[in-house]
C-alpha cells in the first residue's frame, strides 16, 4: 500500500490562504488504511481549519467528500457537483490522487494535503514501514524476500557496508541492517549461496521513467 | 620518486600507509605541510573522499599534489556522491595524471556529513566500483563501449574484522578478493588476539591477500569508549581504555602513540599480517612518532 | 477589556454514564455545588467520545472541554478509558497546531460514588479556564 503523512497544518493553511470556500476530498484506500486521508481525517482537517480560520477572523467554509480512490478518473468524475461550488480543491490522496483531480478539473487549483512518504506495509498499530521502491527490477529472488535496495539506506546488492552495528544500521540504531536480515534468512533456508554471487549494477532504466504500463486482463 | 605501490605490495617488505585528509576550503598550506611531511615516511598516502559524508577539498586533486611533490597517492573512492559515469571518468583522469592507485569504498551515509539535504547516489556499492575498475582496465566502460586508452590500477578494499555479526562480512570480503582486491586495508584494529583470528581465516582463504591493519590513534580514554559506543566495527579491549586513563592531561596524546607503535611493533615482530596503514584523523602532525614508536 | 472575573467560561463536560454522571448526580443529592456553566453530556462511556465531538465544542464556542470516564480498570467496556485519554492527547496536539492552548482539553477518571470529587474537578478545571481567558476562536466575542 502506498503511505503518506499529512503536511503541517500551517503548510496547508498557507497553500488555502485566500480562499473562502473549498473542497477537502479523502481517498477511501491506502490512505485510509495509515490514517492519513480517510473520511476521519478529512473530518478532524476540516474542523482544524475552520478553528483556524475562525480564530484569525477570516471566513472559509468547506464542503467534504471522500471517494473510493482518487487514482481512477471515473471515481473523480462524481466529485463534479461539489467541485463546481468551491474556489479550490485540497486533497488528502496520495500523489497519485492529486494528480487526477487535477486533471479533470484543469481550472480547478487542486492543492496537496499530503506528503507521499513510500511504498510499505504496517509493522504494528499505528506504524508503517517502507517495503518496496517500485524499481521495475525485483530483487526479492536473491535475498529471501527482503530487499535491501529499499530496506538498506544504502541500496546495496552485495552484502552489508562497514556500518552494520550490532544487526543495526549505522544511521539509526532503532532500524535493523537489511544485510543482517537477509543473511539469517537465508542461512535458516541453506540458501547462502544466493550471497556469495557477485551481482552487477542495477539497471536504473528497468521502468523508463515517467513508467508507464500496457496490459491485458489474464 | 616514490617507488611504485604495487611494487612495494609485491616485494615483501612491510608496508605501511598513511592517510591525508583534505581541508573544507581552498587554503592548502596545512594540507601540503602534511603532504611533505609524510610523503617519504610512508609507502602510500591514502586520500579520503568526502570523509564523513563533510564536503571537502577532493580527494583526486590532494592525490595530484602529493603526485606533483613526489609522494605516492592512493586514491579513496566511495559511491555515495557520483554516479558509475563520473567514477569512471574521474579514473579516467587519475590514471592520466599517474595516480595508480585506488580504494574502492561504499561511502558513509550522507545523512551523517554536513549536507544532510543531499541526494545520496551509491548507484554502485563498493564490489560494483572494484569490478568497474578491472573492467576499466580490459579497455571496456560500464556501458560496454570501448575505450580509446585503457587504465591500469592497483585497486584495494576494505574490511572490518570487528564487525558484528562477522559472517555476511566475511562473505563480501570474499566477493572482493574474487574481484580481485590487490591490497586491504582494514577498520581500526586494537584487540590483536582476535585480529589474529581473523588473519588465520585469511591465510586459510589465500596466502596472497594482502592485509594493512588499520591504526586509529587513541587521544584519549573519552575517544575509546566514545568509538566503542558509536563507531560500528570498532572494539577498543578495557585494558587499553584503563591504560589510556592512566594518562595525565597533556601527555594523553603521547599515551595514544605509545599504544599504537606498540601495536605496530608486534604485528610486525610477529608478522600477523602484511602491513600496517596509520589513520592519526585530524593529527597528522605525530604520524611521524607513531612510526618511530612501532620502530619503522 | 473584560475584568477577570466577569468571565464565564463554557465547558462541556462528556461524561460516563457509569461513573461521572452518576458522580455528578451524587454531587446534586448531597448538595455539593459546582459552577453552573459545566454543561454535562452523558455519555455511554468515555470510549465513545471521539476527537470529533471535542473539535466540535470548540468549534461552537466551548471554552474548555472535560472528558470524564471511569478509572483506569474500571471500564465496563474495557479499554473505553483508556482509548479516550489517548484521544484526549490526540486533540491537545491538534488544538495546539490551530494555535489553541492545548490545556483546554482534559480527561480525569472517578467513580461513581465520588460526588465530592466530580465537583472539585468541575471548580478546578473551570479555574483554570478562567485563568486562559475566552477561547480564541470564539466568533463576534
Amino acid at each position: 500500500m502506498i503511505v503518506a503523512e499529512r503536511k503541517p497544518l500551517e503548510d496547508i493553511r498557507e497553500m488555502i490562504a485566500g480562499y473562502k470556500k473549498i473542497l477537502i476530498v479523502g481517498c477511501g484506500t491506502c490512505v485510509t488504511i495509515c490514517w492519513a486521508g480517510g473520511e476521519k481525517e478529512v473530518a478532524v482537517l476540516s474542523s482544524q481549519l475552520r478553528l483556524a480560520s475562525k480564530k484569525d477572523g477570516n471566513e472559509l467554509e468547506i464542503l467534504e467528500a471522500t471517494i473510493e480512490r482518487q487514482c481512477e478518473k471515473e471515481l473523480v468524475e462524481a466529485l463534479k457537483d461539489k467541485v463546481q461550488q468551491v474556489e479550490a480543491v485540497l486533497s488528502m490522496g496520495c500523489g497519485a490522487g492529486v494528480q487526477p483531480i487535477a486533471e479533470i478539473f484543469p481550472d480547478m487549483p487542486v492543492y496537496p494535503a499530503l506528503n507521499t512518504t513510500f511504498v510499505g506495509m504496517p509493522e504494528g498499530e499505528g506504524v508503517w514501514v517502507e517495503t518496496c521502491r517500485a524499481c521495475g527490477d525485483c530483487f526479492l529472488d536473491k535475498t529471501g524476500g527482503i530487499c535491501p535496495i529499499v530496506r538498506c539506506a544504502k541500496g546495496l546488492l552485495n552484502g552489508p557496508c562497514g556500518g552494520t552495528n550490532n544487526g543495526k544500521c549505522e544511521i539509526d540504531s532503532e532500524k535493523d541492517c537489511a544485510w543482517t536480515l537477509i543473511y539469517r534468512r537465508l542461512e535458516q533456508q541453506g540458501r547462502l549461496d544466493a550471497m556469495r554471487k557477485y551481482y552487477p549494477p542495477r539497471n536504473f532504466q528497468a521502468v523508463i521513467r515517467p513508467g508507464k504500463v500496457e496490459t491485458l486482463p489474464a | 620518486m616514490a617507488k611504485a605501490f604495487k611494487e612495494t605490495l609485491n616485494s615483501g617488505k612491510f608496508v605501511v600507509t598513511s592517510e591525508i585528509g583534505p581541508p573544507k576550503g581552498t587554503n592548502l598550506e596545512k594540507l601540503i605541510h602534511h603532504i611533505d611531511l609524510l610523503k617519504d615516511k610512508v609507502d602510500a598516502l591514502n586520500v579520503t573522499d568526502n570523509q564523513s559524508s563533510v564536503m571537502r577539498f577532493p580527494s583526486l586533486g590532494t592525490c595530484l599534489l602529493i603526485k606533483e611533490r613526489g609522494g605516492e597517492p592512493i586514491l579513496q573512492m566511495t559511491c555515495r556522491d557520483r554516479n558509475r559515469m563520473a567514477l569512471e571518468a574521474d579514473l579516467l583522469f587519475a590514471y592520466t595524471r599517474g595516480i595508480k592507485n585506488v580504494l574502492c569504498l561504499t561511502g558513509d551515509f550522507i545523512t551523517i556529513g554536513d549536507h544532510k539535504e543531499a541526494r545520496a547516489v551509491f548507484d554502485l556499492d563498493s564490489l560494483q566500483l572494484l569490478h568497474m575498475v578491472r573492467i576499466l582496465q580490459s579497455g571496456k566502460d560500464l556501458g560496454g563501449n570501448e575505450l580509446d586508452g585503457a587504465v591500469e590500477f592497483c585497486a584495494g578494499a576494505t574490511v572490518t574484522p570487528e564487525a558484528n555479526p562477522i559472517e555476511p562480512q566475511l562473505i563480501k570480503f570474499e566477493k572482493k578478493v574474487q574481484a580481485g582486491a590487490e591490497f586491504f586495508q582494514t577498520q581500526a584494529i586494537y584487540d590483536l588476539d582476535n585480529f589474529k583470528k581473523f588473519m588465520k581465516y585469511v591465510r586459510g582463504l589465500d596466502k596472497n591477500i594482502k592485509i594493512l591493519a588499520g591504526i586509529v590513534l587513541l587521544a584519549s580514554a573519552g575517544m575509546a569508549k566514545y568509538m566503542n559506543e558509536n563507531t560500528p566495527g570498532v572494539f577498543v579491549p578495557q585494558v587499553l581504555i584503563d591504560e589510556m586513563a592512566t594518562a595525565e592531561k597533556g601527555k594523553r596524546v603521547q599515551k595514544g602513540i605509545e599504544i599504537a607503535g606498540r601495536l605496530i611493533r608486534q604485528i610486525k615482530e610477529e608478522a600477523i599480517c602484511d602491513g600496517v596503514h596509520i589513520m592519526a584523523i585530524g593529527r597528522e602532525e605525530v604520524v611521524p612518532d607513531i612510526l618511530a614508536a612501532g620502530g619503522l | 477589556m473584560k475584568a477577570k472575573g466577569a468571565f464565564l467560561p463554557d465547558i462541556v463536560a462528556f461524561c460516563c454514564a457509569q461513573s461521572a454522571y452518576q458522580a455528578a448526580d451524587t454531587a446534586g443529592s448531597m448538595r455539593i455545588t459546582y459552577p453552573e456553566n459545566i454543561r454535562v453530556i452523558r455519555v455511554p462511556c468515555a470510549g465513545r467520545v471521539d476527537v470529533l465531538h471535542i473539535l466540535r465544542a470548540f468549534e461552537k464556542g466551548a471554552d474548555g472541554v472535560l472528558v470524564l470516564g471511569c478509572h483506569e480498570e474500571a471500564c465496563r467496556h474495557l479499554s473505553g478509558n483508556i482509548r479516550a485519554k489517548n484521544r484526549v492527547q490526540r486533540v491537545n496536539t491538534l488544538l495546539q497546531e490551530v494555535g489553541i492552548d492545548g490545556k483546554r482539553v482534559e480527561m480525569f477518571t472517578l467513580a461513581p460514588n465520588q460526588g465530592s470529587r466530580f465537583a472539585r474537578i468541575a471548580n478546578e478545571v473551570n479555574e483554570r479556564i478562567k485563568e486562559l481567558g475566552p477561547s480564541p476562536v470564539k466568533s463576534g466575542a
